[in-house]
């Protein structure tokens, strides 16, 4: 059809970032988050952006960062799931007790048998599953609405976790499980080099890929300095992140214990970095893979496109109902591999791990600009959410400010976010 | 004599105590456009959307081909190539338009992958066709226009080969221009063979595009006619007044 705005050619792109093909949300929440760390660093005097801090704001986000990735999907559709904490509770106490209890007295595991972990992992992921499809299934097939079921499941699950346990601390637990855990389970430098130097060189195979692939189809494409500021940047960040993880020295006392473990003397002036988090590995690899399904698979194509509209999608032979049961499913196992980080971090399971939970989680992704209408939302961008909050509240708490207004400071930021999210969506003309 | 490309026999349906359509006989030859007009509720929506799977009849039957065909979802309504292109266009607005071109049946690369570039080059080449002036491909279709999204729509259609093409009041959101257009679009299509119900208030325009009319009031089928038989002034008297007209006119067959 005609249309006289389509008769004039499309405006000149000038803007840098266009050039560079950035997300201007991206750039702005990146911008907010260096800030905020340059603003704590001054006023802790240089105690906020230290390897040391920064390794363990990574490890105390991981666990809300990667349940925050399945909640995109689950709000992208249209719900919400008000039940992760209590659902990491109850995955976290059914993997306690299998490798304290059920694994020794039905195979005669004991504690460190090499297979007691495996085995609790896939029970744990398993039973996250098998909830968060049973809570989807309800949502997509009984059209009961998801704020209903998972407040529901909120007080069931926290409480079946309780009922499990008596409320009692489950611990130690296995000492292998411990390793998904942060301090106790580190790549060290040489591997976490590996790791960033495979991650750098996949970001900038996959940049030009992508490149060679529109070229084929004679697509426009970015001037090639866009391209090479964009690989070296990626490349850049990466291996700085690394480099920082690596510099974080593990206490020499430390060292003499496992060097002792071993049975050896530490050698004179000895040191080792710890290098990348095993729990931080495990969500890279959560942040990937869900990337691939948001952009990549029919099923993430699936989930924005009900979001964005769920007559649309029913109407175009998708299958809305099985969505929904996939979607709460991705998020049930999601949940259970938080409450393996969270748990092997506590070394225990204790009967509140995970309470609170569902607010930041929900607070990570909507901060990460999902937007709450559906339809809309970033995997990368829920992380980045998490990391803010997360270094909201140890920064605030680093600079010895009282609780009561840490919460305050992150109740209003929430708002805050989404105001300017909104104002943002508006001036660009979308919903 | 071959059979029609599609016949619809006996229709019936209810929500909820309320005979939505009640009885309700209409068919359709390869290479025609026939009109289905009827006030708001009359029924002519919910006729059509049993035959594009989006409701399962109460009673009734369906023959495509003049073989009986099973319909009761949109997936099974697209197998038997029938398109449609919905009043409220269909479209998940904050995907683009080869997204929403290929909902539901999306290219994909060696690994399964969706395969966006591939979608892409395939809806610069369907829109060449329909409307060279689109060149908005990467923006979300919330940012078109009326006549934008429409061709978005009937792209939609026309690539997955419909042979069957519904379309519910094409041009109720667009301007003169746009709607010269789709005309133009349907005599296009008309003349490869497919065959369309157009869903219409408008009796003009249904007088000018269709060759038969079928007229529905209150669920029931007032009668079909051939549009070169009739006067506007006679369709707007079986829409208002349900009243058949003479019986030279009534025929199921085109002349």
């Amino acid at each position: 059809m005609t249309d006289t705005a389509d008769l004039s050619p499309p405006p000149a792109e000038t803007s840098l970032f266009k050039k560079l093909g950035l997300d201007t949300r991206l750039l702005g929440m990146i911008a907010a988050f260096l800030v905020l760390c340059i603003l704590f660093n001054v006023i802790t005097e240089g105690r906020f952006l230290t390897p040391r801090n920064i390794f363990n704001l990574t490890i105390q986000t991981v666990s809300v960062a990667i349940m925050a990735c399945g909640m995109v999907f689950v709000i992208v559709n249209r719900h919400i799931d008000l039940s992760v904490g209590a659902l990491l509770a109850t995955c976290s106490a059914i993997m306690a007790m299998t490798q304290t209890d059920i694994l020794p007295q039905l195979l005669g595991f004991g504690l460190n048998h090499p297979a007691t972990w495996i085995i609790t992992i896939l029970v744990g992921l398993l039973a996250g599953a098998v909830i968060g499809a049973f809570q989807g299934y309800l949502i997509g097939y009984l059209a009961i609405p998801a704020f209903i079921v998972t407040l529901g499941g909120f007080l069931v699950w926290r409480n079946v976790a309780w009922f499990l346990t008596n409320g009692a601390t489950i611990g130690p637990l296995d000492s292998t499980f411990l390793v998904f855990g942060g301090t106790n389970g580190t790549l060290g430098p040489s591997l976490s080099w590996a790791v960033g130097v495979i991650l750098a060189t996949a970001a900038v195979a996959a940049m030009w890929a992508g490149r060679r692939a529109k070229l084929r189809h004679g697509f426009e494409v970015k001037p090639v300095w866009a391209e090479v500021v964009m690989s070296t940047l990626a490349a850049a960040s990466i291996l700085g992140f690394i480099a920082i993880l690596n510099a974080y020295q593990i206490p020499s006392r430390r060292l003499e214990r496992m060097f002792e473990a071993n049975g050896e003397v530490m050698p004179e002036g000895f040191t080792q970095g710890y290098g990348l988090p095993i729990s931080v590995f495990i969500l890279i690899a959560v942040a990937i893979i869900m990337t691939v399904i948001a952009r990549k698979t029919r099923l993430g194509r699936y989930i924005f496109a009900t979001g964005g509209n769920p007559d649309a999608a029913e109407l175009s032979g998708i299958n809305t109902r099985l969505l929904t049961v996939k979607i709460f499913t991705i998020m049930g196992v999601l949940c259970a591999l938080s409450a393996v980080v969270a748990s092997a971090r506590l070394a225990n399971h204790t009967n509140d791990i995970g309470t609170l939970d569902e607010l930041r989680v929900i607070a990570a992704a909507v901060i990460g600009g999902t937007a709450l209408a559906g339809g809309a939302g970033t995997i990368y961008g829920a992380i980045l959410g998490a990391l803010i909050m997360q270094s909201l509240q140890s920064g605030m708490a680093m600079v010895g400010m009282p609780t009561p207004y840490q919460n305050i400071v992150v109740g209003v930021v929430l708002v805050l976010a989404v105001l300017i999210d909104t104002i943002y969506r508006k001036r660009l003309g979308a919903r | 004599m071959t059979p029609p490309l599609v016949e619809m026999r006996n229709m019936s349906i209810s929500f909820g105590g309320v005979r939505a359509v009640d009885d309700v006989s209409v068919d359709l030859h390869p290479g025609e456009v026939v009109g289905l007009l009827g006030h708001n509720g009359a029924g002519k929506s919910t006729l059509i959307k049993m035959l594009s799977g989006a409701y399962t009849p109460d009673s009734g039957e369906i023959y495509i081909d003049g073989k009986k065909a099973t319909i009761t979802n949109p997936r099974e309504a697209r197998s038997y190539n029938v398109e449609t292109i919905y009043q409220t266009l269909a479209l998940a607005d904050n995907l683009d338009a080869s997204a929403n071109l290929f909902l539901g049946r999306e290219l994909t690369t060696k690994l399964g992958l969706v395969d966006d570039d591939a979608m892409e080059a395939e809806t610069r080449k369907i829109m060449g066709r329909l409307n060279p002036n689109f060149q908005k491909f990467s923006a979300p279709v919330s940012a078109l226009s009326g006549g934008q999204r429409q061709s978005v729509a009937i792209a939609r259609a026309v690539y997955f080969n419909a042979r069957i093409l519904i379309m519910d009041e094409p041009t109720a959101a667009l301007g003169p221009q746009e709607t010269q257009m789709v005309a133009e679009l349907i005599e296009q299509l008309k003349a490869e063979g497919i065959g369309i119900f157009l869903i219409d208030h408008d009796v003009h325009q249904v007088l000018k595009l269709c060759d038969r009319a079928s007229v529905m009031k209150n669920g029931k089928l007032v009668g079909t006619v051939n549009t070169s038989d009739v006067t506007d002034d006679d369709l707007l008297g079986m829409i208002i007044l349900g009243k058949s007209p003479n019986k030279r006119n009534s025929v199921s067959e085109p002349a």
